[in-house]
Protein backbone atom coordinates (compact mmCIF):
# COMPACT_ATOMS: atom_id res chain seq x y z
CA UNK A 1 0.00 0.00 0.00
CA UNK A 2 1.26 3.91 -0.66
CA UNK A 3 2.00 5.43 2.10
CA UNK A 4 2.36 8.58 0.91
CA UNK A 5 -1.55 9.32 0.98
CA UNK A 6 -2.18 10.71 4.39
CA UNK A 7 -0.03 13.19 5.04
CA UNK A 8 -2.59 16.21 6.12
CA UNK A 9 0.71 19.10 5.81
CA UNK A 10 2.96 20.50 3.20
CA UNK A 11 6.75 21.42 3.90
CA UNK A 12 9.06 23.57 1.91
CA UNK A 13 11.73 25.25 2.40
CA UNK A 14 14.01 27.80 0.71
CA UNK A 15 17.61 29.10 1.14
CA UNK A 16 17.46 33.09 0.18
CA UNK A 17 21.25 35.16 0.01
CA UNK A 18 20.26 38.01 2.92
CA UNK A 19 20.35 38.62 6.55
CA UNK A 20 17.54 37.24 8.59
CA UNK A 21 16.11 40.33 9.18
CA UNK A 22 15.78 41.01 5.94
CA UNK A 23 14.35 37.40 4.83
CA UNK A 24 11.35 38.23 7.74
CA UNK A 25 10.52 42.10 7.06
CA UNK A 26 10.05 41.03 2.93
CA UNK A 27 8.16 38.12 4.04
CA UNK A 28 5.57 40.32 6.40
CA UNK A 29 5.97 43.74 5.51
CA UNK A 30 6.95 43.72 2.00
CA UNK A 31 4.61 40.35 1.31
CA UNK A 32 2.74 42.55 -1.67
CA UNK A 33 6.36 42.25 -3.46
CA UNK A 34 6.69 38.37 -4.17
CA UNK A 35 3.24 36.77 -2.81
CA UNK A 36 1.18 35.07 -6.26
CA UNK A 37 -0.97 37.93 -7.36
CA UNK A 38 -2.83 35.51 -9.54
CA UNK A 39 -4.26 34.08 -6.35
CA UNK A 40 -6.73 36.37 -5.84
CA UNK A 41 -10.09 35.79 -4.24
CA UNK A 42 -11.75 39.25 -5.59
CA UNK A 43 -13.56 40.17 -8.32
CA UNK A 44 -11.41 42.48 -9.02
CA UNK A 45 -7.35 43.04 -9.39
CA UNK A 46 -5.92 43.49 -6.64
CA UNK A 47 -4.36 47.21 -5.67
CA UNK A 48 -2.48 46.52 -2.55
CA UNK A 49 -1.76 43.32 0.03
CA UNK A 50 -1.51 44.02 3.35
CA UNK A 51 0.04 41.95 6.69
CA UNK A 52 -0.84 43.16 9.51
CA UNK A 53 2.60 43.04 11.75
CA UNK A 54 1.01 41.76 15.33
CA UNK A 55 -0.36 39.00 16.23
CA UNK A 56 -4.19 39.48 16.21
CA UNK A 57 -3.48 40.79 12.59
CA UNK A 58 -4.80 40.36 9.53
CA UNK A 59 -3.48 39.42 5.91
CA UNK A 60 -5.79 41.09 3.32
CA UNK A 61 -6.30 41.88 -0.43
CA UNK A 62 -7.57 45.70 -1.47
CA UNK A 63 -9.20 45.52 -4.50
CA UNK A 64 -8.95 48.50 -7.00
CA UNK A 65 -12.74 49.10 -6.09
CA UNK A 66 -12.25 49.26 -2.44
CA UNK A 67 -13.51 45.96 -2.02
CA UNK A 68 -11.35 43.60 0.35
CA UNK A 69 -10.58 40.03 0.96
CA UNK A 70 -8.81 38.67 4.48
CA UNK A 71 -7.57 35.67 4.30
CA UNK A 72 -5.56 34.97 7.01
CA UNK A 73 -5.02 35.79 11.08
CA UNK A 74 -1.85 36.47 12.43
CA UNK A 75 -1.72 34.14 15.07
CA UNK A 76 2.04 34.45 15.86
CA UNK A 77 4.20 36.89 15.11
CA UNK A 78 7.96 36.57 16.42
CA UNK A 79 10.72 38.56 14.47
CA UNK A 80 12.79 37.74 13.15
CA UNK A 81 12.30 34.39 13.68
CA UNK A 82 8.66 33.54 12.88
CA UNK A 83 5.50 33.66 11.89
CA UNK A 84 2.05 31.73 12.04
CA UNK A 85 -1.11 32.64 10.30
CA UNK A 86 -4.63 30.93 9.42
CA UNK A 87 -5.65 29.85 6.12
CA UNK A 88 -9.03 30.60 5.88
CA UNK A 89 -9.16 30.00 1.96
CA UNK A 90 -11.20 26.23 1.55
CA UNK A 91 -9.45 23.96 -1.27
CA UNK A 92 -11.91 25.35 -3.56
CA UNK A 93 -9.92 28.95 -3.30
CA UNK A 94 -12.88 30.80 -1.48
CA UNK A 95 -12.71 32.46 1.67
CA UNK A 96 -13.60 29.87 4.54
CA UNK A 97 -16.17 31.93 7.12
CA UNK A 98 -15.65 28.77 9.57
CA UNK A 99 -12.31 28.79 11.52
CA UNK A 100 -12.33 25.16 12.60
CA UNK A 101 -12.16 24.60 8.52
CA UNK A 102 -9.29 26.37 8.19
CA UNK A 103 -5.59 25.32 8.15
CA UNK A 104 -2.71 26.99 9.52
CA UNK A 105 0.75 28.01 7.73
CA UNK A 106 4.00 28.07 10.02
CA UNK A 107 6.62 30.08 8.72
CA UNK A 108 10.45 29.36 10.64
CA UNK A 109 13.43 31.88 10.04
CA UNK A 110 16.79 30.42 10.44
CA UNK A 111 20.24 32.51 9.99
CA UNK A 112 22.61 29.99 8.18
CA UNK A 113 25.27 32.94 8.45
CA UNK A 114 25.12 36.73 8.56
CA UNK A 115 23.88 36.72 4.66
CA UNK A 116 21.81 33.49 4.55
CA UNK A 117 18.82 32.70 5.70
CA UNK A 118 16.58 29.45 5.65
CA UNK A 119 13.53 29.68 5.27
CA UNK A 120 11.10 27.17 6.19
CA UNK A 121 7.07 26.80 5.50
CA UNK A 122 4.75 24.30 7.09
CA UNK A 123 1.32 24.57 5.92
CA UNK A 124 -0.33 21.97 8.14
CA UNK A 125 -3.70 20.68 9.36
CA UNK A 126 -5.23 20.21 6.10
CA UNK A 127 -7.33 17.51 7.43
CA UNK A 128 -9.57 20.73 8.80
CA UNK A 129 -10.77 21.99 5.05
CA UNK A 130 -12.96 18.64 4.72
CA UNK A 131 -14.33 15.76 6.62
CA UNK A 132 -13.67 13.42 3.96
CA UNK A 133 -9.95 13.11 5.08
CA UNK A 134 -10.63 11.76 8.95
CA UNK A 135 -10.95 8.38 7.67
CA UNK A 136 -7.19 8.25 5.95
CA UNK A 137 -5.47 8.56 8.96
CA UNK A 138 -6.53 5.15 10.76
CA UNK A 139 -6.14 3.46 7.92
CA UNK A 140 -2.72 4.65 5.74
CA UNK A 141 0.67 4.18 7.09
CA UNK A 142 2.16 8.20 7.45
CA UNK A 143 5.34 7.19 7.01
CA UNK A 144 7.42 8.46 3.75
CA UNK A 145 5.19 11.93 2.87
CA UNK A 146 7.73 14.13 4.41
CA UNK A 147 10.55 12.64 2.65
CA UNK A 148 8.65 12.60 -0.57
CA UNK A 149 7.71 16.34 -0.31
CA UNK A 150 11.09 17.36 0.40
CA UNK A 151 12.62 15.65 -2.36
CA UNK A 152 10.06 17.25 -5.47
CA UNK A 153 10.33 20.73 -3.21
CA UNK A 154 14.58 20.44 -3.39
CA UNK A 155 13.97 19.67 -7.14
CA UNK A 156 11.68 21.94 -7.97
CA UNK A 157 13.76 24.73 -6.13
CA UNK A 158 16.88 23.78 -7.88
CA UNK A 159 16.54 24.35 -11.38
CA UNK B 1 -34.08 -2.99 4.82
CA UNK B 2 -36.31 -1.69 1.80
CA UNK B 3 -37.46 1.10 3.77
CA UNK B 4 -34.34 2.99 3.04
CA UNK B 5 -34.94 6.14 1.21
CA UNK B 6 -33.92 6.53 -2.01
CA UNK B 7 -32.56 9.59 -2.82
CA UNK B 8 -34.92 11.12 -6.17
CA UNK B 9 -33.37 14.77 -5.73
CA UNK B 10 -29.75 13.66 -5.45
CA UNK B 11 -27.76 17.06 -5.93
CA UNK B 12 -25.75 15.63 -8.79
CA UNK B 13 -23.21 17.93 -10.14
CA UNK B 14 -22.74 16.19 -13.68
CA UNK B 15 -20.30 19.21 -14.61
CA UNK B 16 -17.55 18.72 -11.80
CA UNK B 17 -14.04 19.44 -12.32
CA UNK B 18 -12.32 16.78 -12.06
CA UNK B 19 -11.00 18.30 -8.30
CA UNK B 20 -10.78 16.20 -5.74
CA UNK B 21 -11.19 18.97 -2.83
CA UNK B 22 -14.57 19.90 -5.11
CA UNK B 23 -15.58 16.27 -5.11
CA UNK B 24 -15.52 15.89 -1.87
CA UNK B 25 -17.73 19.28 -1.06
CA UNK B 26 -20.77 16.44 -0.71
CA UNK B 27 -21.71 14.76 2.43
CA UNK B 28 -22.44 11.28 1.13
CA UNK B 29 -19.33 11.51 -0.96
CA UNK B 30 -17.24 12.28 1.82
CA UNK B 31 -19.12 9.31 3.75
CA UNK B 32 -18.28 7.24 1.22
CA UNK B 33 -15.12 8.49 0.99
CA UNK B 34 -14.73 8.04 4.68
CA UNK B 35 -15.83 4.02 4.24
CA UNK B 36 -13.12 3.92 1.44
CA UNK B 37 -10.12 4.74 3.86
CA UNK B 38 -11.21 2.04 6.44
CA UNK B 39 -12.19 -1.03 3.56
CA UNK B 40 -12.33 -1.50 -0.33
CA UNK B 41 -15.73 -2.12 -0.51
CA UNK B 42 -18.48 -3.04 -3.53
CA UNK B 43 -21.18 -0.78 -4.72
CA UNK B 44 -23.58 -3.08 -2.55
CA UNK B 45 -21.82 -2.83 0.66
CA UNK B 46 -21.80 0.90 0.64
CA UNK B 47 -25.61 0.95 -0.33
CA UNK B 48 -26.37 -1.17 2.54
CA UNK B 49 -24.35 0.80 5.04
CA UNK B 50 -25.55 4.37 3.88
CA UNK B 51 -29.17 5.70 3.69
CA UNK B 52 -28.85 6.15 -0.62
CA UNK B 53 -29.98 3.95 -2.96
CA UNK B 54 -27.52 1.70 -5.10
CA UNK B 55 -27.64 3.93 -8.31
CA UNK B 56 -26.85 6.46 -5.95
CA UNK B 57 -23.70 5.41 -4.67
CA UNK B 58 -23.16 4.16 -8.13
CA UNK B 59 -23.22 7.91 -9.12
CA UNK B 60 -21.06 9.21 -6.72
CA UNK B 61 -18.59 6.82 -6.55
CA UNK B 62 -17.98 8.07 -10.22
CA UNK B 63 -17.40 11.37 -9.67
CA UNK B 64 -14.86 10.13 -6.81
CA UNK B 65 -13.27 8.07 -9.58
CA UNK B 66 -13.28 10.92 -12.43
CA UNK B 67 -11.51 13.16 -9.42
CA UNK B 68 -8.99 10.49 -9.06
CA UNK B 69 -10.00 10.31 -5.63
CA UNK B 70 -11.06 6.38 -5.88
CA UNK B 71 -9.87 3.39 -8.05
CA UNK B 72 -11.94 0.56 -8.92
CA UNK B 73 -10.86 -3.03 -10.11
CA UNK B 74 -12.58 -6.46 -11.01
CA UNK B 75 -12.46 -9.42 -8.36
CA UNK B 76 -14.53 -12.01 -10.24
CA UNK B 77 -18.19 -10.65 -10.55
CA UNK B 78 -17.49 -7.67 -8.21
CA UNK B 79 -15.87 -4.31 -8.90
CA UNK B 80 -14.70 -3.18 -5.55
CA UNK B 81 -13.34 0.42 -5.15
CA UNK B 82 -10.75 1.55 -2.99
CA UNK B 83 -9.24 4.86 -2.64
CA UNK B 84 -6.30 6.14 -5.28
CA UNK B 85 -3.19 6.95 -3.25
CA UNK B 86 -2.28 9.13 -5.88
CA UNK B 87 -5.53 11.13 -5.75
CA UNK B 88 -5.09 12.10 -2.42
CA UNK B 89 -1.83 13.00 -3.02
CA UNK B 90 -3.29 15.00 -5.44
CA UNK B 91 -5.33 17.21 -3.15
CA UNK B 92 -2.03 18.60 -1.07
CA UNK B 93 -0.25 19.03 -4.64
CA UNK B 94 -2.45 22.51 -5.70
CA UNK B 95 -0.98 23.50 -2.34
CA UNK B 96 2.91 22.00 -2.63
CA UNK B 97 2.49 23.84 -6.39
CA UNK B 98 1.55 27.36 -4.98
CA UNK B 99 4.52 26.92 -1.97
CA UNK B 100 7.12 26.39 -4.18
CA UNK B 101 5.80 28.88 -6.56
CA UNK B 102 5.17 31.29 -3.75
CA UNK B 103 8.86 31.11 -2.23
CA UNK B 104 10.21 31.49 -5.49
CA UNK B 105 9.25 35.03 -6.27
CA UNK B 106 9.82 35.25 -2.51
CA UNK B 107 13.53 34.72 -2.89
CA UNK B 108 13.70 36.49 -5.87
CA UNK B 109 12.57 39.39 -3.88
CA UNK B 110 14.41 39.42 -0.85
CA UNK B 111 17.78 38.89 -3.07
CA UNK B 112 16.66 41.87 -5.15
CA UNK B 113 15.97 44.31 -1.96
CA UNK B 114 19.33 42.99 -0.76
CA UNK B 115 21.16 44.35 -3.96
CA UNK B 116 19.27 47.45 -3.81
CA UNK B 117 20.84 48.41 -0.75
CA UNK B 118 24.02 47.17 -1.09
Amino acid sequence: MSTQAAETSVRNDVVVEAPIERAFSVFTDDIDSWWPREYNLLEVDIAERTFEPREGGQIYDRGVDGSECHWARVLAYEPPNRIVFSWDISPRWEIEADPAKTSEVEVRFVAESPQRTRVEVEHRNLDRHGEGWEGIHASVSTEGGWAYTLQSFAARIQT
Amino acid sequence: MHARPVSANLPFVQTYEADGWSALGDQTRRAIFTRLADRPSAVGDLARELPVSRPAVSQHLKVLKDAGLVLDRRRGTRRIYQLNPKGIAALRADLDRFWGKALVAYKAAVEQSTKEDS
